[in-house]
């Protein structure tokens, strides 16, 4: 009974704590009387999303389609890239460290050279997403296949098999826990890469709205441009999130029991 | 010279050439002739190349000197005719345990190539193996549904489901209570009297080996040899009672007292 309790409790957590923060912000707000051009209430923000739907919407969907190209393509690029690096040992260590430094580059300083080569527009905003997301996808799919058990190997190779066998038999599967989990950090770095490059290189998408309703002093709809990201960010990693629950249940059964 | 199905004519091993170069050998001067169908155990303390020496025998280690034939021809690489089985039973958590069974035929030929035609009778196969070491009714389960002495069970069936000629067993039951082990020697037993595949046994348990193998080898460490040949003339088919006869103790005691010694001089060399 009380086991069901907490269970019921854990379920709904984040949404009692959600509407806390969001109870307390507005409380503070409206007690301090915080003018709103400094820092927006919950319901200021809400009001604004309502009234500019339409060009939010408009916003919002250019930012989500630009976000998904670039993270596909990262997952095309990142999955071929750990595939290479995972499954050789020279390709590990000739790739690794320079792809460690490309890494720590901040992406939003490649913005401006994308402007250059590809103008204003939709073309540095997917090519930041894909540049900032592809990373950890390439890291966890290597990972995946570098560390296999040296018995396991022992045994397919008397058998005869081929390097090419044991990955697909082993190594693929056993870095899919791995590619998922991936999955879900790198489509929330995806949108931060869209977002930034709009910020600079577009006339559209929710980055742009960010800096016009920020020159313009328009902070209610600022925020609610920060609010509308968030959520698409937050939606996209509870469906990875599912998708990996659901297909490499086996890596996580000790949740399970 | 004999008709040995393994035969080992003064193997020696080092690592690499480095190590060669300096005559740091890991197993040194091994002569072995294991016969058609022989049960033989090689038992020593850890460390003393018992696994190198599996690794020769499956060709998945070169000798740097000497030679090896197996079933009258030199070992020059990986033998198909063998499987193996380690302590860790290293099952793929995603595929259920007949997949895992099967998984040996997916890989080695004849079997890869009617793999998908043959399917039904290579599951039928994989379902008997699993029946005869008691895994009936656990095949569609994942291996971490298993216990650990039946996942080791599913183990030595992996190795044994392409029908080898010959299995190693390097510490299979190493990691399992007393009372599974028993348990598993009387599987390996039953499966080795009903087909009587070659078994190279690697252990530390003196009572594991002369209760399931026919020749016992003792290895001394580092330098890895053999130092002791002991033929174990306890009667077939034996039972686990016979473990507690006078005969099977004294037998256990000799060996006992080998390792003894080789301790003993070991640590002389060292002090």
């Amino acid at each position: 009974m009380s086991k069901m309790k907490s269970k019921t409790i854990e379920r709904w957590s984040p949404w009692i704590f959600l509407v806390s923060v969001v109870l307390l912000w507005e409380v503070i707000c409206s007690g301090f009387g915080v003018s709103e051009f400094i820092f927006p209430s919950p319901s200021r923000i809400g009001q604004q999303l309502i009234e500019y739907q339409d060009v939010i919407l408009g916003h919002a969907w250019r930012t989500f389609w630009v976000t998904m190209v670039g993270f596909f393509i990262a997952i095309v690029v990142g999955v071929l890239l750990g595939f290479i690096i995972g499954s050789s040992r020279i390709a590990y260590a000739a790739v690794y460290p320079l792809m460690t430094a490309f890494n720590a580059l901040p992406k939003a300083a490649f913005v401006p050279i994308l402007v250059v080569w590809f103008g204003i527009g939709a073309g540095p905003a997917i090519l930041t997403a894909f540049l900032i997301s592809f990373f950890p996808i390439m890291v966890n799919i290597a990972t995946g296949l570098a560390t296999l058990e040296p018995e396991l190997e022992d045994v397919l190779r008397v058998l005869g098999a081929k390097r090419w066998d044991v990955l697909v038999k082993v190594g693929l599967p056993r870095s899919m826990p791995y590619f998922f989990g991936s999955l879900k950090v790198a489509i929330t770095l995806a949108f931060v890469g869209t977002t930034v490059s709009e910020m600079t290189a577009s006339n559209e998408g929710i980055g742009y709205l960010l800096i016009s309703a920020g020159s313009a002093m328009q902070m209610g709809l600022a925020f609610g441009g920060l609010v509308v990201v968030g959520v698409m960010a937050m939606a996209m990693y509870e469906i990875f999130d599912y998708i990996e629950r659901h297909t490499t249940g086996w890596a996580h059964r000790g949740s399970q029991n | 010279m004999s008709k040995a199905f393994v035969d080992f004519e003064n193997v020696w091993l080092a690592y690499n050439d480095e190590l060669l170069a300096q005559e740091n050998f890991a197993v040194e001067d091994i002569n072995l002739s294991v016969n058609q169908g022989e049960f033989v155990a090689i038992v020593g303390p850890s460390g003393c190349g018992k696994s190198t020496f599996m690794k020769l025998t499956t060709g998945l280690k070169m000798p740097s000197k000497g030679r090896i034939l197996v079933d009258g021809q030199p070992v020059t690489g990986p033998l198909k005719i063998s499987g193996m089985a380690f302590q860790a039973p290293s099952l793929l958590p995603w595929r259920s345990t007949i997949d895992n069974v099967l998984l040996p035929l997916e890989i080695v030929e004849p079997y890869r190539s009617n793999f998908k035609t043959n399917k039904e009778a290579y599951m039928a196969r994989a379902r008997d193996l699993l029946a005869s070491v008691g895994l009936k009714g656990y095949e569609d389960k994942y291996p971490w549904e298993l216990s650990g002495g039946m996942q080791q069970r599913a183990s030595i069936c992996r190795a044994l489901i392409h029908e080898p000629k010959m299995l190693l067993l390097d510490e299979p039951f190493g990691a399992l209570d007393a009372f599974t082990r028993e348990e598993l020697w009387c599987t390996l037993r039953d499966l080795w009297e009903a087909q009587r595949f070659n078994v190279i046994l690697v252990t530390h348990d003196l009572r594991e080996s002369v209760f399931l193998a026919d020749t016992v080898y003792v290895m001394s460490k580092s330098p890895g040899r053999f130092l002791v040949k002991k033929e174990i003339d306890l009667p077939r088919p034996r039972d686990l009672e016979i473990t507690y006869t006078p005969q099977f103790t004294d037998i256990v005691h000799e060996l006992r007292s080998h390792i003894g010694a080789i301790r003993q001089t070991t640590l002389q060399a060292s002090a």
